[in-house]
Parts: structure tokens; C-alpha cells; sequence
């Protein structure tokens, strides 16, 4: 047997973050230790009060908005926001609802009456439609949504009630710290490369030839929830992909912000590598860093 | 050698060290991708991985939840290899399993759970090298995970051992922090401290080994608890540098879009 390219390196040449002194970035807080706060403070989320004190709960940086004091962590489980794009995996058909996995702590509810059942959208519910439930959505298919509502416990409640979300077909799954994902108007691209991605507030990123976010649009009567697994996407789509989703995977193992720009910028520089190269480690710094000096540039001029 | 002893009559220990001096700490956060939080930590020899999973929905025995906390689960093991006899069973017995109770106990004692009712948190530690104070480098290492989840804590949890060395020569007899292998199986009382040090509370406390008479139980604890601060000094400083160096590379690749 061949075996070609086999990349052996020592555990003691292993390349980290640079170290960075703490006077570089704000103050930090830890747990536990004591936030300075002025009169008729309001305690915030990673914080509590002990006594007359407030005290941090988790460690990150200090976040004032008038009297409101809060800590926010460098990265967390997802915490939904009212208008969020996410993508998420069907985990459960229940009764008139379905349990979505967004990577948030509790599973998010997408509810049989917000989503576009095909046959337009003023068409009536009924007990058929909740027989027919697994056929629209069954456990493990992929959908993009909107964060609808926020319950009281913390779970999410979601809808697809618009031509953009809906059931995802074929593409590729990269899951980050959703703490990475900037938050910008939109989340959809669709990259001049070919590909497209949805930037998914809790940290699942999808990507996907472009035809696959026009052809939802198109299918207007369908609801969202064709999957077409028979077309074939060609080859050099495909290596597209591969090659965004690696950028995308270098860019968070150096703990860089997700967005449009850093994404192609990635994809921009990675050219010189081939597509398993950048699955090294030292050529995935080379990439986040040769984004970073862009992304640099960019704010000079 | 006849009698190895605790403490030698120039008043060091079987490896070198003062009575009062910790080994030495090394730690890194964020060593997996997969779990949300994971830390390694050395304490001289003993070495442990620990990874915390969660807070999320409970899928398995639903009648563990509750519906006003998060419910927390450790599992601690020790790596068949981790031991100088390789052992049987990495977890599940006797011994693990009264482990993985005092861990949930403490941890409960130190997480907010108030804040994620109806989740559960899963904390795993891995023994990979079993130098003396396992226990202690685990609650250590957990910490650490946890913070690096982003869990809310009330404090850090700081956890450690120490040991008593007999009367020499008409000198009393002299407390010694974090006990290594050696001195564990030299005999001994053992004490064991998880505490709260900014909040100057102690959440956890065991006694084992040879019995300790009353009168010496102050110092003893005292040197634990003196410890136990002193590890927090450690991890402290790991996590601010850890902290630091993401914040950094977030910041700075952040700017772009703003432009």
C-alpha cells in the first residue's frame, strides 16, 4: 500500500495564540472578583450580588449600558435574540411542533403554525397537516430560521415564515462558538466564488453551491421544503466549498470574527494552498494572519 | 533506606520541596474543539484533562431535571495507564464513584444553577498520570473548564491536600501542602480542601488515611486553606492570559467591519 503525504510533527512545536499582556486589551474580570459599580447600579447577566457587592460570575469584559453592569464571557452556549438567523438540526417530531438542536441550552421549538405549509400561505392547518408533519421535517434534516420568540425558561421558539428559511439540501455543516459570528443585517451570502453561506447567529455556518439559496427562493409554492439531493453539484463547486469551509475552520482556531469580508478575504489568501494544506495547522495561521493584515489594511485607508 | 520519612531532618521533603511550597502548576483552557469548555492542568506529576459539556436539554432520564436548576453530572476516571500497576477499570468503581458524589456536591455548591433551570451540565475528568492529590488537581482542572465554557461561577473552586509530618527531636509536628504519591503512601493523615477563596468559604473538607488528634486539625486545615488560595493566585493569572490572548485576536479582527 501507498501511502502518500503523511505530516508528523511534535507536540512541543505546536503553534498557540500569541501571548498577549493583559494591559493590551480592557480589564478583565474574573469570577468572583469585585466590579467597581457606581449608585443604583443594575446587575446584569455574569454577575450577581453578594451583599452590597457586585461580583463577576464569569470571566470576560466589563459591558456598561448606563446602570445595567454585565460581564460577557469570551464564549458561551447560544442565547437567543429576538430576528436571529440560525441554522439548526431537527431532533424531534412532536405534536404540532417540531424540537430543533440550535446550540443553545434548552432545544428550540419551531411550531407547526409558523411555517409555510405549501399551497401559500393562507391555507388552513389541519389535522392531515400534523399527520404529515414527518413528511415536511424528520429527525435530522437541517433547516435555517428566524428566532420568533424568547420563552421564559430561556428556549427559543422559531419560525420560517419567509422564503429565505426553510429546509437546507446540500451543502456543509461548520460548527464555531457562536460568540464568533458577528452580528450584521444579513447572514445570508452569496460569496463570488460560487458558494453561498448562511452565517447562523448560534455558530452553525452552512455553506452551499449558490443555486441552493436562489433555487428556495424559486420555489416559492413549495414552502421551503424541497430538498433536491438528485442534482449533482459539480466538482469545481464542491472544492469551492471544501476550501471555504477549511478558511472558515482557521479563522476560528485563531479565534477570529465571522463576516462576509473576513470570509473571503480568507478564501482570497488560502489560493496559494491546496485545499488539504489548509488543514495544517501552521498553514491555518498563515491564512488567519494574512486575512488579518487585509482586514488591517482595509481600516488604514 | 531504611525509614523514608515525610520530612528530613533539614526540614525538606521526599522530592525537595519546603512544607509549605505547592508543586508546579501548569495549565492551558481550550484545549478541544468538541466540548464547550476543557482545560489541562499539571500539578508537578499528576495530570488531568478535564471537559464540560452543557448547559443543555437533558435527553436521557428526564426525571433527573429540575425545573428551577440545572442538574449536574461529573464523571471522574483515571486513564488504565495512570498508575504505576495498570488498573482494572478506569471508572465506576467504589472509590470513582464517591468522587464523582463529592464533585457534584461541590460544584453545586459553586455554579449558579439557579440561572439555567430545567439543563443539565456534564463535567468528565481524565486522570492521565496519578501523582498524590488527584482529587484536588481535578476540582482544579474542572474550574478551569467551567470557566472556560463561560459558566457562571460564584468563585473559582480551589481544591487542596495536606498532610501532617510527625514531631522530630522534640519539634512539633509540621503541617505540609499538596501531598504527592510518595508521601500519601508513607502514611499519614490526609486532608482534602475545596474552597471558595474570594468568598473565604469552604465547600468540601475530607479527612483520610491515619487518624488526626484534634489539637493539630487548625493547622492542618490552615495549610490547605493557605494552598488552596495560593493555587487560585495560579489559575488566576492562567485565565486572564487565556482571556486576553482571545480577546485580543477578536478585537483586532473584529475592526474590519466597522470600516
Amino acid at each position: 500500500m501507498e501511502v502518500t503525504d503523511v505530516n508528523i510533527r511534535l507536540a512541543c512545536d505546536r503553534i498557540c495564540l500569541p501571548a498577549v499582556s493583559e494591559n493590551e486589551v480592557q480589564k478583565l474580570f474574573t469570577p468572583g472578583e469585585d466590579i467597581p459599580t457606581c449608585a443604583g447600579f443594575m446587575r446584569g447577566h455574569g454577575t450577581y450580588t453578594e451583599g452590597e457587592d457586585l461580583k463577576a460570575s464569569v470571566a470576560g469584559v466589563k459591558e456598561q449600558v448606563n446602570k445595567l453592569i454585565s460581564i460577557k464571557p469570551l464564549k458561551s452556549r447560544y442565547n437567543g435574540e429576538i430576528g436571529d438567523v440560525v441554522v439548526g438540526r431537527v431532533v424531534e417530531v412532536q405534536q404540532k411542533r417540531w424540537k430543533i438542536d440550535t446550540n443553545a441550552r434548552l432545544e428550540s421549538v419551531l411550531l407547526l403554525s409558523s411555517v409555510n405549509l405549501p399551497g401559500g400561505e393562507l391555507r388552513r392547518r389541519s389535522s392531515e397537516d400534523e399527520k404529515m408533519m414527518r413528511k415536511y421535517l424528520q429527525e435530522g434534516d437541517l433547516i435555517s430560521a428566524e428566532v420568533m420568540n424568547v420563552y421564559q425558561d430561556g428556549a427559543l421558539s422559531l419560525h420560517t415564515r419567509s422564503l429565505k428559511y426553510g429546509k437546507l439540501s446540500q451543502g456543509v455543516l461548520v460548527k464555531v462558538f457562536p460568540s464568533l459570528i458577528m452580528r450584521r443585517k444579513n447572514h445570508f451570502h452569496s460569496l463570488p466564488n460560487g458558494a453561498a453561506v448562511i452565517l447562523g447567529n448560534n455558530g452553525f455556518v452552512w455553506i452551499c453551491p449558490a443555486s441552493g439559496l436562489e433555487h428556495q427562493e424559486d420555489s416559492g409554492s413549495a414552502g421551503g421544503f424541497i430538498q433536491d439531493l438528485e442534482k449533482e453539484v459539480p466538482k469545481a463547486d464542491r472544492e469551492v466549498i471544501a476550501r471555504l469551509k477549511n478558511c472558515i475552520l482557521a479563522l476560528a482556531n485563531s479565534k477570529m470574527m465571522l463576516y462576509d469580508t473576513s470570509i473571503i478575504y480568507a478564501f482570497e489568501e488560502s489560493m496559494k494552498f491546496t485545499i488539504t494544506e489548509l488543514l495544517l495547522p501552521d498553514v491555518m495561521v498563515d491564512v488567519a494572519n494574512l486575512t488579518q493584515h487585509r482586514l488591517h489594511l482595509d481600516i488604514a485607508d | 533506606m531504611a525509614g523514608l520519612q515525610l520530612l528530613s531532618e533539614y526540614g525538606l521533603r521526599v522530592d525537595g520541596r519546603r512544607p509549605n511550597e505547592l508543586r508546579q502548576i501548569r495549565c492551558k483552557m481550550g484545549v478541544f474543539s468538541q466540548p464547550d469548555g476543557s482545560a489541562y492542568l499539571e500539578q508537578g506529576n499528576t495530570k488531568v484533562l478535564a471537559a464540560v459539556y452543557g448547559p443543555h436539554e437533558v435527553r436521557l432520564n428526564r426525571s433527573k431535571t429540575h425545573h428551577d436548576r440545572a442538574y449536574i453530572n461529573c464523571q471522574f476516571s483515571m486513564a488504565v495507564f495512570s498508575t504505576s500497576e495498570r488498573k482494572r477499570r478506569p471508572r465506576g468503581d467504589r472509590k470513582s464513584q464517591e468522587m464523582d458524589m463529592n464533585l457534584n456536591q461541590i460544584f453545586e455548591s459553586a455554579i449558579r444553577t439557579e440561572l439555567y433551570p430545567r439543563s443539565r451540565i456534564d463535567i468528565y475528568l481524565e486522570v492521565l498520570q496519578a501523582d498524590g492529590s488527584n482529587f484536588s488537581a481535578c476540582v482544579n482542572a474542572a474550574t478551569l473548564a467551567l470557566i472556560d465554557a463561560g459558566i457562571p461561577l460564584k468563585d473559582y473552586v480551589c481544591s487542596c491536600t495536606s498532610t501532617l509530618a510527625p514531631s522530630q527531636g522534640g519539634a512539633p509536628p509540621t503541617p505540609m501542602v499538596d501531598v504527592n504519591h510518595v508521601e500519601e503512601t508513607l502514611g499519614g493523615p490526609g486532608l482534602s480542601m475545596s474552597t471558595l477563596p474570594r468568598l473565604d468559604s469552604v465547600v468540601h473538607l475530607e479527612l483520610s488515611g491515619t487518624r488526626l488528634h484534634l489539637s493539630h486539625i487548625d493547622p492542618v486545615a490552615e495549610k490547605a486553606a493557605t494552598g488552596a488560595a495560593d493555587i487560585m493566585a495560579v489559575l488566576d493569572k492562567a485565565v486572564r492570559g487565556h482571556v486576553a490572548q482571545c480577546l485580543h485576536a477578536r478585537e483586532v479582527s473584529g475592526q474590519g467591519a466597522d470600516a
